[in-house]
């Protein structure tokens, strides 16, 4: 069983911290996905994981074991790097089997752990090449292919398909996952890529400046962010957010004086005066009759599409409202026209109110 | 005007004439006066012409294979201890965090000094008489004054340690732009792959330094193998030619015997020596380049 524990974990350079007291509990098998903004702090907490960083301060256990003081060689963890970081002048298949060459484990274990784990990622016909006469996915392949022949406790993947492109990146995505379930490791990964942690995370840890934000998975994340950095930084396209204030009669008015409805989960919990954030999500607001269906609370606003992007099976549509530019989704689309104005419907259960000064999420107490 | 020389032709030929001026002329005239008895005293001896035998006595001639012999023992004790130094010092160098750049530039002061003066600067340690070493073990307690630049086993380790006290920075600063240029991805990998600090410098660092090594190495087999400045101040060959080098030899056959002739064919000898440590160095380098997947 290989649970990794971070307990008050901070990371100094100096004056400058970079990670400020983290506490987080893996769970045995989970793949769990660090993600945060350039400079969050997700990619020195890995490395204090792989032992790659020292730990100012906190501790960090792998499988009930304090690795704090422990060398990476000595944390049977296995890492992914985002620039594949393989051996140059080691064949695919010497670099598949260097780290049991390190171990000195007989020769034929050595073998059949490399044919199997090019196996699995179908490297079987490079292995006599160099890296340099692969192409990207080909070296992220060996990369992970290099990690797994190990058997460790932990994998840490450091942003390992950033350097790849769009297609590629999906692909590998599907890879990655597929490898998750036949191993079933504890796996952490790091990425800044929202797209990456929503579609492979178990369970996402969102970090900001070295804290962590929200940890949940993905749908909690989607749909119950607790403040609006969360709102904006998972789903594509971000939440949109309104600015406003709550009225005596319980509805928010934008600043060009419309008035939303506030939903019924925050409705009791606002003080009227109030300064807040308006937030939906575009999949929540859409022209009548092309999506947001009409049970439950809903409300209709009037909108100016500035813009149409038809993506297929829906549309979206980009229009103002109170200054502030919104995005929605129009399924079964028609043609649109720019400046065209449509009445929009809006789930109210799924809207959310944040308190304008802490960002925090308002609901119900 | 039916045949007019060709436009290309007269585009080239400025740079023929600066080319057959300062290279190809010499190059042929002293391959000329290799086989002539040509002596500076007597001009008129470069138009006589006899054939191989400057080398036919160069070849059976024990003193130039001595100095020949002398020569590449010299040069591979002096590359290889360079190298280990560079490398030491190179690695050493690179760990620092504080001062890195001052340091990088003391490190190549030996570099900036003329080989004459370090010779003259190592002529004066090793003094027999006056000279520093002595002093020092004489204060030390010893009795004897080690005749460093007159035995001929203490004259080679004096001229050497000379050099390598020169030289040894040029291997350090190719290394380190070597370590600089290293990425830092693969080093961690290996970390993580279970290496011990060793090992990771045998099985990742060092293949990764190998071309700049070689490279170090061909730069330095060219300039050793012509080694003339430091072992002429020091001990000027002697005595009794014991420290006795292929240019010093080429020099003395020249200019103190004015046997240029003779000179000039020592000197297509000895290029030979030059070229071979250059095409097996520049064949290590493309194998290990290959190695890294760098390509040829």
């Amino acid at each position: 069983m290989t649970e990794v524990t971070l307990s008050n974990v901070i990371k100094r350079y100096g004056e400058h911290q970079a990670v400020h007291g983290i506490d987080l509990e893996i769970r045995d098998g989970e793949f769990v996905v660090l993600v945060g903004p350039s400079g969050c702090g997700k990619s020195t907490t890995l490395r204090m994981i792989a032992g790659l960083e020292d730990i100012s301060g906190g501790e960090v256990s792998i499988g009930g074991r304090v690795v704090n003081d422990l060398p990476p060689r000595e944390r049977n963890i296995s890492m992914v790097f985002q620039n594949y970081a393989l051996y140059p002048h080691m064949c695919v298949r010497e670099n598949l089997g260097f780290s049991l060459h390190i171990a000195k484990r007989p020769e034929s274990e050595i073998t059949s752990a490399v044919n199997e784990a090019a196996a699995i990622l179908g490297l079987e016909e490079l292995m006599d090449r160099k890296p340099a006469a692969l192409s990207g996915g080909q070296r992220q392949r060996v990369a992970m292919g290099r990690a797994i022949v190990r058997h460790p406790d932990v994998f840490l993947f450091d942003e390992p398909l950033s350097n790849l492109d769009a297609k590629l990146r999906t692909q590998m995505r599907v890879e990655i996952k597929k490898l998750h379930q036949k191993v079933g490791n504890t796996i952490i990964y790091v990425t800044h890529d929202q797209v990456e942690a929503m579609t492979l995370a178990d369970r996402i840890v969102l970090m900001r400046d070295g804290h962590i934000v929200q940890v949940g998975t993905p749908l909690e994340l989607f749909n119950a962010p607790v403040n609006t950095f969360v709102a904006t930084f998972i789903g594509s396209p971000p939440m949109n957010l309104l600015d406003g204030v709550v009225t005596e009669n319980r509805t928010v008015r934008l600043i060009d004086g419309q008035e939303l409805p506030i939903p019924s989960s925050p409705r009791e919990s606002v003080q009227p005066g109030q300064k807040v954030k308006y937030g939906f999500r575009a999949d929540n607001l859409s022209p009548v009759g092309h999506g947001v269906s009409d049970e439950g609370e809903t409300a209709d606003i009037a909108l100016r599409i500035d813009l149409s992007e038809p993506l297929g099976t829906e549309t979206l549509l980009f229009a103002t409202l109170a200054s502030t530019e919104i995005q929605c989704k129009m399924l079964n689309p028609r043609p649109v026209t720019s400046g065209e104005t449509m009445t929009c419907r809006l789930a109210l259960e799924k809207a959310h109110i944040f308190d304008a000064q802490t960002t925090q999420v308002i609901r119900s107490n | 005007m039916r045949r007019r020389i060709p436009e290309w032709f007269v585009l080239l030929m400025p740079a023929f004439i600066v080319i057959a001026a300062v290279v190809l002329i010499p190059l042929i005239f002293s391959l000329y006066s290799s086989f002539t008895p040509y002596k500076l005293t007597r001009p008129s001896t470069l138009w006589t012409w006899i054939g191989e035998r400057n080398y036919e006595r160069i070849l059976t001639d024990w003193k130039f294979w001595a100095a020949f012999g002398r020569t590449i023992l010299f040069l591979t004790i002096a590359l290889n201890l360079e190298l280990i130094f560079g490398l030491g010092i190179a690695l050493m160098v690179n760990k620092v965090t504080w001062g890195q750049r001052t340091l990088r530039t003391v490190l190549m002061f030996p570099m900036m000094f003329s080989p004459i003066l370090v010779g003259f600067q190592f002529k004066f340690i090793f003094n027999d008489n006056v000279g520093l070493v002595n002093n020092v073990l004489q204060s030390l307690g010893s009795d004897a004054a080690l005749p460093w630049l007159v035995d001929g086993k203490l004259a080679m380790f004096s001229i050497l340690f000379a050099e390598i006290w020169m030289s040894t920075s040029v291997f350090a600063i190719l290394i380190l732009a070597g370590l600089f240029a290293m990425p830092r991805d693969p080093l961690e990998a290996a970390k993580v792959d279970g290496c011990t600090p060793w090992q990771s410098f045998r099985h990742i660092t060092l293949p990764f330094l190998m071309p700049f090594i070689y490279i170090a190495m061909t730069i330095r087999s060219l300039d050793v193998a012509r080694a003339y400045d430091i072992v002429q101040i020091m001990t000027g060959g002697g005595p009794a030619r014991r420290t006795e080098l292929l240019w010093t030899l080429m020099s003395r056959t020249g200019y103190v015997d004015a046997k240029m002739g003779l000179a000039n064919a020592m000197g297509y000898v000895s290029i030979l020596l030059s070229i071979a440590f250059t095409i097996y160095f520049f064949r290590k380098l493309s194998a290990a380049r290959a190695e890294l997947g760098m390509g040829a």
